[in-house]
């Protein structure tokens, strides 16, 4: 399994990745993509995802592996 | 609404940091605490675990994890006492390089223990006399690893962690992505690791004292004691220190008592929440997790009755919103919306689903920026759009409840 | 047999030319965000993509053409340097540096996971550049130079990109105009010149509100009179 990361200091909101993966983003009021649930991406969508990931152009998204260990996260 | 829990006994406003001299100077830091005792870094980290030692700086994540993170990385780290302290309303981390510096430089010294660099990250204002201690440190032969002082820019997102390593890597203080975690590699590649200030004078004071000395104040699930800055409706606002679970109306009272009957208290800072002014309420995660608030970095706001809460927040999301890095599309957008939407209510300009809104808003920018400062602000307002409910009805009705309000 | 080389030759230049003027206003339309002709926006992407690839294929069926030809005596070496070449030097220099431009563009855009888009957007404002050169270049050098047909095609590429340029100039251009601007806070970058009789307090503290003004001033501890403040 994988999941969707978003670098929002990227992101410009082109909508691209909206599109391909509907079942998990949206798009909010100013076009920026809303996640629908904790973006892990079921194996059916991996094609598209790994499409948005390739197609965004400001190289915003990557998909990472999820694994049971997590390093610590802190605000 | 939630029941007041009665707060544990024990918990009382209790000097320790703060205690003593604390005059600021080496000589009488060495008379009162004496020097750090020898220990390796897997001692630290098992002091550190043992006494339950959590972060200060507002995100309370335990301080072992990071330090083993960091060692995990097996390459030198670069270590950051984080002492910029951009929320206008703390002052603890200001009292406490004032105060007891050389309890913040010797826990600087044990986090960085194997490390490449130790950085003193504060703002310019207070450097002179800093760097003063920082010499007579070193020729005491105290600090191991050299100190360096980095400037914090006066920016309430400076202090955040990816921030401030790009302050001390020679860039802008603007917060970055965090796909790669900095304890793994930050803006140079090395795994860096950024504590706050009172975090790590706190571990100076376990690797004097022991864990079981640090457990004896707070909780035994919040162990230790943490600072406060008071401030608001209070006769004299300032810095008190006391254990985690403390009574919201003994650190009100440690700050002189209420100067007028209050109608809420902000807790944890302008990413806190708002909570009611019960004197009872214990100060600590677990009673305060009902309100959507946490004991933060310390910092509470008495709101007397005679203000207006709605307004109250609206001015601090406004600053929020006005403080934001700019890099995020959702929190640039979002935050200066959400804002002013909640300035409409605020300013009783009603409009239908006016609230529905707010809250819709404070929703769609959680979680959607590199740093969370959308998220912190989302919680306020949600938390005052809780905490003020019947002023929410009073203002879309046209009227404001605050005793004081006359428009 | 040497004509039929040249025919291929001068048909695959001017094709090049009609398809780089499609990829650059797909390129612009891709830009803006926005749908077009019914297409979503990641086919407007793809296709402006697809598009810089076949005009990549007949650029060189153009080069190769030439490489081929008597009399344009063209040699390797011409397709990499410009204004080098023996035949109408200027003209044919304009080819070979928006062959050039062109090639680093697709290189670019082909490996820009592993270059950063940083670099990939630097090296992608080439292309207008690259679009006029080689418009330069197709009515400059071409025997063809002065038929109908072809000014007919330069004028309508030309009006196309013109188009399309102007419109990426409109403020309305991109698909949510009101849309914030994303640009790094000033006051977090180094050494920002500081402020006129700076005070050492948060100087961009909230205007305190009545009675929950934050303290300004360097906090004591409360309840604790009699500090020395000598430390400071
Ligand atoms: C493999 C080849 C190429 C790929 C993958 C590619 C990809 C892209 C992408 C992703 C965009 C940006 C859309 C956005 O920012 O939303 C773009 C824009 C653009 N491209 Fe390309 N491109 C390629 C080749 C070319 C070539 C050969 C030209 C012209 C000579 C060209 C001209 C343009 C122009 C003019 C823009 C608009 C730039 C702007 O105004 O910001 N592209 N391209
Ligand atoms: C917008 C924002 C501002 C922050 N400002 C500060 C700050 O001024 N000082 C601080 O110590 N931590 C601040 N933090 C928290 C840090 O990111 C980080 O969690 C902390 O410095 C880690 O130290 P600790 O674990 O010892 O608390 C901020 C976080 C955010 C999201
Ligand atoms: S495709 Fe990329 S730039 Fe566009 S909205 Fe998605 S993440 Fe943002
Ligand atoms: S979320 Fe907001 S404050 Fe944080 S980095 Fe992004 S724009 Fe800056």
């Amino acid at each position: 399994m994988s999941r969707l990361h978003v670098d929002w200091t990227a992101c410009d909101g082109r909508g691209l990745c909206a599109e391909l993966l509907p079942e998990l983003l949206a798009e909010d009021d100013w076009g920026y993509p809303v996640p629908k649930g904790d973006l892990t991406v079921p194996p059916a969508l991996e094609p598209a995802a790994r499409q948005a990931v390739d197609r965004c152009p400001a190289l915003a998204l990557r998909l990472t592996a999820v694994s049971a260990e997590r390093a610590p996260a802190s605000s | 609404m939630t029941s007041v829990v009665e707060a544990p006994p024990g918990s009382r406003v209790q000097l320790r940091l703060l205690a003593g001299t604390h005059d600021g100077r080496l000589d009488s830091h060495l008379a009162q605490h004496g020097r750090l005792p020898v220990l390796d870094a897997a001692q630290v980290i098992g002091l550190a675990r043992d006494a339950g030692l959590t972060g200060r700086g507002g995100a309370g994540f335990p301080v072992w994890r990071k330090l083993s993170a960091v060692a995990a990385a097996g390459r030198p780290p670069v270590v950051i006492a984080n002492g910029a302290e951009g929320e206008p309303a703390s002052g603890k981390d200001r009292a406490l390089l004032t105060y007891a510096p050389n309890l913040v430089l010797d826990g600087l010294q044990l986090a960085a223990l194997g490390a490449q660099s130790a950085v003193l990250y504060v703002p310019a204002a207070a450097h002179r006399p800093l760097q003063t201690l920082i010499d007579a440190r070193r020729r005491a032969g105290l600090d191991r690893v050299p100190v360096r002082l980095v400037a914090a820019p006066d920016a309430f997102v400076a202090g955040e962690e990816t921030a401030a390593a790009a302050a001390v890597a020679g860039r802008g203080a603007v917060p970055a992505d965090k796909l790669v975690r900095i304890t793994e590699s930050g803006p140079g590649g090395s795994p860096t690791l950024v504590q706050n200030v009172e975090t790590l004078a706190h571990l100076a004071m376990i690797a004097r004292y022991g864990p079981g000395w640090f457990r004896a104040a707070g909780t035994a699930d919040e162990p230790g004691t943490f600072l406060a800055t008071i401030s608001g409706a209070v006769a004299s606002p300032g810095v008190v220190e006391a254990g985690y679970g403390v009574a919201l109306g003994d650190l009100i009272s440690a700050a002189g008592g209420a100067t007028s009957a209050l109608s809420a208290v902000l807790v944890g800072g302008y990413h806190g929440g708002w909570v009611p002014a019960a004197a009872a309420l214990p100060v600590s995660r677990a009673a305060l997790t009902a309100y959507g608030a946490s004991p933060g970095a310390g910092v509470i706001v008495a709101l007397p009755r005679h203000a207006c809460g709605l307004m109250e927040t609206a001015r601090i999301a406004g600053y929020l919103a006005d403080q934001a890095a700019g890099q995020c599309g959702p929190c640039v957008n979002g935050l200066p919306r959400l804002a002013s939407t909640l300035t409409d209510l605020a300013h009783r300009r009603a409009r239908p689903g006016l609230p529905a809104e707010v809250d819709r808003l404070a929703r769609l920018v959680t979680g959607r920026g590199a740093c969370r400062h959308p998220d912190g602000t989302a919680r306020l307002i949600l938390s005052a759009m809780h905490a003020f409910e019947p002023d929410v009805a009073a203002h879309l009705a046209g009227r404001c409840l605050a005793a004081g309000a006359s428009r | 047999m040497a004509d039929a080389l040249w025919y291929f030759a001068r048909g695959s230049g001017v094709i090049s030319l009609v398809l780089l003027t499609v990829v650059v206003a797909l390129g612009i339309g891709a830009r803006s965000g926005r749908t077009a002709f019914g297409l979503p926006r990641f086919a407007v992407n793809l296709l402006h993509r697809n598009a810089a690839l076949l005009a990549v294929v007949f650029l060189v069926g153009h080069v190769v053409g030439l490489l081929f030809d008597p009399y344009a005596q063209l040699r390797v070496f011409d397709l990499v340097v410009p204004f080098a070449g023996n035949y109408r030097p200027v003209w044919q220099g304009f080819g070979t540096l928006a062959f050039d431009l062109v090639i680093a563009i697709v290189v670019t855009s082909l490996l820009r996971h592993r270059l950063g888009a940083r670099t990939w957007r630097a090296v992608h404002w080439l292309a207008y550049l690259c679009w006029p050169i080689a418009l330069l270049h197709g009515l400059g050098t071409g025997t063809d130079n002065g038929t109908a047909w072809l000014w007919s095609i330069a004028a309508l590429c030309a009006a196309t990109v013109l188009a399309a340029v102007a419109w990426r100039l409109t403020p309305s251009f991109t698909r949510y105009p009101h849309r914030a601007d994303r640009q790094v806070n000033s006051r977090l970058l180094p050494a920002v010149a500081p402020t006129s009789g700076s005070t050492p307090t948060p100087a961009g503290a909230p205007s305190p509100h009545a009675g929950t003004s934050p303290h300004t001033g360097s906090p004591t501890p409360a309840g604790m009179p009699g500090v020395p403040e000598e430390a400071r």
